[in-house]
Parts: C-alpha cells; structure tokens; sequence
C-alpha cells in the first residue's frame, strides 16, 4: 500500500482538528450553504464548520453534492 | 461565458429567496393549502428521482417500477417532515432549495437502506486489524507501517468498545452512517458524534507517539 492509498484511509479514521458542525447542523445550514456556493460567495467564512464536516462524514458529503448537482441542473435548465 | 451565466441565476436564488411565496399557503387552509401541498409533493418527487437516479447503481437489483416506489416513498416522507418544520424556513435559501434537501435526505437514506437490507453489518471487535498493512520496503514504507501500529495501538488502547465498534463499521467496513444507525437503533447524528470523539482519542494518541499526521 502507497502513501497515497494510505491518506484517504488516515483522514477518515483520524478526522481533523478542524471545528465542525455535526449532522444536524449540517442539514440546518445545507441549502442556504450550496446557494452561497453556487453564487461564488466565501460560504467556508459565511457558514463555518460545514465544510470540516462534509469532509468527514461521506453521507452528508453525498446530500452536499446531489443538491449542489441538482440546482445546478436546474439552473441550466 | 457559461459558468457567469449559472453564477448569476443562482445569486439571484440567493439574494432574493423570497420571491417565492406560493409555500406560505401550506400554512393555510382549503383550496390555496391543497395547491400549495400539491405544489410541494411535486417538488420534492422530482428531488427524490434525481437522488434515487444518481445513486441507482447500488440497486441493481430493482426494476423501474421498484425506483420509482422508492423516489415516491421519499417524496412521501419528504413532505411529512417539511410540513412539520415549516417554522425552522427562515428565508436562508430559496424554499425550492430548502425543501429539496428533504427530500434528498429521505432518497438517499432508503437507497443506503436498500442497498444493505440483505447484507450483515457484523460489529467485530477486532475489525481493527483489518486495516491494511504497508509492507516491508523502502524507508518510507517503514514509516508508514509505524505510522499504522500507532493507529492500530490507539484503536486498541484509547477507544471505548462502543468507539471502536462505530469507527471500525464506518471507516474501515464502509457500512452507511444511515445503515449502521437503523441496526444499532441510534441516529446519524448520535453515532457521528461517536465517531467524532473517537477520531479525537485516536489523533492524541497518533500525535503523542510523534506522527504529524494527526493534525
């Protein structure tokens, strides 16, 4: 195994030292959180601690992305 | 250019998530409230078969119709929670927005649930020691098994059975965070929380025998 094949293992089973909000707070500040985003507002300065979080909890990364996915679908529409 | 384009549409959602109003008829009553919820049911199945589309690939073994009852049942479940908490819509967002993450919450979940309703999710106390090996070779490898023993070791010695069994499941077994709950009858929030404090036991103790990675 490669440093490289290592390092995603690490991050997920050490996290990081980064404050973070938990599921709750994620969903809470999720759609305010992608809009922000997606008008290329600094969301990590706006909505602290969401981002730390996505990168350590894959399910709440997934509705991250499939909300992002989606209202950028819609936006193009 | 494209992306400006998408950019300015979607400032505008953001700056001005007030210029849809028809939600605040489901606080009302009669005809107007019927629209609005007809209005909302749409919005969130049309979510709910984007999620379930996205992720169908975990479900091989469903028909259409089968996905289809599955986006269905999320729209379903969708509308029940964000009736319930049309009081926590604060205009952060658009409602459009607000309410799809209901519904991408609830089609995600069942297509996680779906996808491991047949499969064990075995809580092996040592599943630790499934973690991979580095092997023996260059120095760098000699670092990176080192490196491995110390997480190994802290798995070991600073989790609780109850930590250990959480990380494990959902680090190195991949079981979903959704999957793991709904066997152990806890909630997503409630074991992320566990994780969350095993990973702060497991970086003490990764930094106390010198690594950096445990920033």
């Amino acid at each position: 195994m490669t440093r490289r094949d290592l390092e995603p293992i690490l991050r997920q089973l050490l996290g990081s030292d980064e404050p973070e909000v938990d599921c709750d707070g994620c969903f809470a500040a999720l759609d305010r959180y992608v809009e922000l985003e997606l008008a290329g507002e600094p969301v990590d300065a706006l909505v602290p601690g969401l981002r730390a979080h996505l990168t350590g909890c894959p399910a709440c990364a997934e509705e991250h992305a499939s909300l992002r996915a989606l209202l950028e679908l819609e936006s193009v529409a | 250019m494209a992306g400006s384009d998408t950019n300015s549409v979607v400032s505008v959602l953001a700056t001005a998530p007030a210029l849809e109003e028809w939600h605040l008829d489901l606080d009302g009553q009669g005809a107007r409230r019927e629209a609005a919820v007809a209005r909302l049911h749409a919005l969130l199945l049309r979510a709910a078969r984007f999620e379930v589309f996205r992720r169908r690939a975990s479900l091989p073994q469903l028909s259409a119709a089968e996905l289809e009852e599955l986006a269905q049942d999320a729209a379903g479940d969708a509308a029940v929670s964000v009736l319930r908490r049309l009081g926590d819509f604060r205009g952060e967002s658009s409602f459009r927005t607000w309410a799809y993450k209901f519904a991408l919450l609830e089609a995600a979940v069942k297509v996680r649930r779906r996808a491991w309703r047949d499969r064990e999710v075995t809580l092996a106390p040592d599943g630790w020691s499934n973690l991979p090996h580095a092997g023996a070779g260059p120095e760098a490898r000699a670092v990176d098994a080192a490196l491995l023993d110390a997480v190994r070791d802290g798995i070991r010695e600073t989790l609780t059975p109850r930590q250990r069994e959480v990380l494990v499941a959902l680090v190195l077994e991949g079981v979903p965070i959704d999957v793991l709950a709904e066997r152990l009858g806890s909630s997503r929030n409630a074991l992320y929380k566990v994780l969350h404090d095993a990973r702060r036991r497991l970086r003490a103790h990764v930094a106390a025998a010198g690594y950096a990675e445990a920033r």
